[in-house]
């Protein structure tokens, strides 16, 4: 397909203006102008939107496609919660009217649904309050660190580690090395959990708190979460919950029963809004009790009326986290969809997520290394070091994929699994959609025995082959720097 | 496996090697090296920096991850081999003599002693890794 650079004809153009009566010529500073009009392609209307098309076509996407990324990526988001969202009700609202003089009164629903929200996160967390600013997960966990430090500050607490264990997601320590923190890394056991006494050895009253995700980046439940909060807790320190994989346990467990005294929520992971591209995302924070007074500000407060209104009488807050109340359109998706399925539904999801996930495993099981073959939750991690054996990688059963018709899984991901290839249905495909992945995973790991060199080319059914990654982050192009 | 019997190993795949005094050479095994795949940037620490040891003392990023490199002696950086970074691809032929990454003034030399020696980096790797 040619750009649309190579498209463009001299002169050719999409619109043409009436010439007008205004003069044309203003006197701008000379240095501000440029010395040749910008290069520019020519085209028609219809080559524009022809060639725009043509590339919506290669899109591949939840919506078009089976991807084994999972809820990692962004679940199917049903359309109901779309079209919701896009009522001019909440559309046409500008975010700065509760905070005019008089406002409130035309953004009651707005400011209830996210107090709502509040509550209704709250329950499924097991916390006593959330704030719904953070724009995204990342986000979310530097809030969520910013809040563990002001919480020391406020006792006098002199703390300086964080404890993360070693399959944990790379935000984790990135977070907590921007809010100040030196970051320890705890190895995992023979299990594939954090090893308990490893932690042990490292808690210490420099101990600010510990970050994990349960279940899992290898899609295994912690069963001894419960004693490893009690030993941070032993140190004054907090322990923080990736709600990364809230997915398999949601409506089933709650990370504040289990001892966490953070969490926060990636609203496109279990709540299904869209995500990818850059967002825009969500990643809700939510605390316990002894915790509420550092939420940044504003929060939302229902008043003895019935009335709701923003709330800035915070002294302890970490102050101004995003403008506004964060996403607004993310969190009423997430509302809806929480509403849509209700306390039962919210159980199913988790149920059927974690059913998907060991269906397939049990499946691939026999064709596949797996270093943790025991019952997984939403997601399991595949080895592909039978097939490295034959000289077929990780990336290579992925670039195979492509060919089969699917975006390929996370690879090489967690760090501590050889040949990583991480697999997560969701709850929302069908017996009939995993069985054909299932068997282009099969069908990938007989030939790489019997005719590896054709995995190897892969994808040859693309409209690029295989792109040399190593060339293209050793020589960028890019284009501001070229100029 | 290519491992040098001259040096000695920390678990996280780092080398160091007595080069003359208290001054030793520090780098990334073959091993590091093969299972990172295809490097595309490296980042070294600046002359002078002094880093503790197991302290991370640069970053290797491959087309599959990013890690740190860790220290395996304390001390204070008095070289740097650029060519490393330049051309990552040493690292795959002579990760032991030309692929040297760092020159360390080791600030307590007796650490050296306390690293696996080449039969037991060779153990851990047909074990453990």
């Amino acid at each position: 397909m040619k750009l649309s650079f190579e498209k463009s004809v001299k002169g050719r153009r999409g619109l043409r203006v009436a010439a007008g009566d205004v003069p044309t010529s203003i006197n701008l500073n000379p240095a501000l102008l440029r010395d040749k009009p910008a290069e520019l392609p020519e085209m028609s209307e219809l080559d524009v939107v022809r060639h725009f098309t043509e590339l919506s076509r290669r899109n591949f996407g939840v919506d078009t496609n089976f991807y084994p990324l999972g809820s990692c990526t962004m679940k199917y988001n049903p359309k109901v919660c779309e079209r919701i969202a896009a009522y001019p009700t909440f559309t046409h609202l500008h975010p700065i009217l509760p905070q005019l003089c008089g406002g409130e009164k035309l953004t009651q629903g707005a400011l209830q649904i996210l107090w709502e929200m509040d509550c209704l996160l709250s329950e499924i967390c097991g916390m006593k309050a959330f704030t719904m600013q953070p724009m995204a997960g990342a986000h979310g966990e530097l809030t969520g660190i910013t809040m563990m430090a002001a919480y020391h500050r406020d006792r006098g607490n002199k703390k300086s580690i964080v404890l993360i264990p070693d399959s944990a997601h790379g935000t984790n320590p990135a977070s907590a090395a921007i809010a100040g923190y030196s970051v320890k890394s705890v190895p995992s056991d023979e299990n594939g959990w954090m090893s308990v006494g490893a932690l042990k050895e490292m808690l210490t009253d420099e101990v600010a708190g510990l970050m994990l995700t349960n279940p899992n980046t290898l899609g295994l439940f912690d069963p001894n979460i419960g004693e490893i909060c009690r030993l941070i807790h032993s140190v004054d320190g907090l322990a923080y919950y990736d709600g990364a994989n809230l997915n398999a346990i949601v409506g089933k467990v709650r990370p504040g029963d289990m001892g966490f005294d953070i969490v926060h929520i990636n609203l496109h992971k279990t709540f299904a809004t869209p995500h990818g591209g850059g967002g825009p995302g969500a990643g809700p924070v939510g605390v316990v009790s002894k915790l509420t007074d550092f939420l940044p500000i504003s929060t939302v407060i229902k008043r003895q009326d019935g009335t709701f209104a923003l709330d800035y009488d915070k002294p302890k807050s970490i102050g101004y986290i995003a403008p506004f109340y964060g996403n607004f359109g993310i969190i009423l998706r997430a509302y809806v969809y929480i509403l849509m399925s209700g306390r039962d539904g919210l159980e199913r999801v988790a149920e059927n997520a974690v059913l998907n996930a060991n269906y397939m495993k049990e499946k691939l099981r026999p064709y596949y290394d797996m270093e943790h073959p025991q019952l997984c939750k939403h997601e399991f991690v595949l080895s592909a070091t039978r097939q490295a054996a034959h000289g077929v990688h990780a990336i290579d059963i992925a670039k195979g994929l492509i060919d089969a018709g699917y975006h390929p899984p996370t690879m090489y991901f967690p760090m501590i699994v050889k040949e990583a290839l991480m697999i997560e249905p969701t709850e929302n495909e069908s017996k009939e959609t995993m069985d054909a992945f299932i068997d282009a995973m099969i069908e990938l790991a007989k030939r790489a025995q019997t005719d590896p060199q054709s995995i190897k080319a892969a994808p040859t059914k693309t409209p690029v082959g295989r792109l040399d990654e190593t060339r293209a982050a050793r020589e960028m192009k890019i284009a501001s720097l070229d100029s | 496996m290519m491992i040098d019997a001259n040096a000695r190993y920390l678990k996280s795949h780092e080398w160091a090697r007595k080069e003359n005094g208290n001054v030793f050479a520090v780098g990334i095994t073959a091993y590091a090296a093969e299972q990172l795949g295809d490097i595309v940037y490296m980042e070294l620490p600046q002359i002078g920096r002094e880093v503790k040891e197991g302290e991370a003392f640069g970053i290797v990023e491959s087309v599959k991850s990013a890690s740190d490199m860790y220290a395996p002696i304390s001390g204070t950086v008095t070289e740097i081999n650029k060519t490393v970074p330049d051309n990552p691809d040493i690292l795959k032929t002579d990760a032991y003599q030309k692929g040297w990454l760092i020159k360390l003034e080791a600030a307590n030399p007796a650490e050296f002693d306390g690293l696996m020696d080449e039969k037991a980096y060779r153990t851990y790797l047909e074990t453990e890794a």
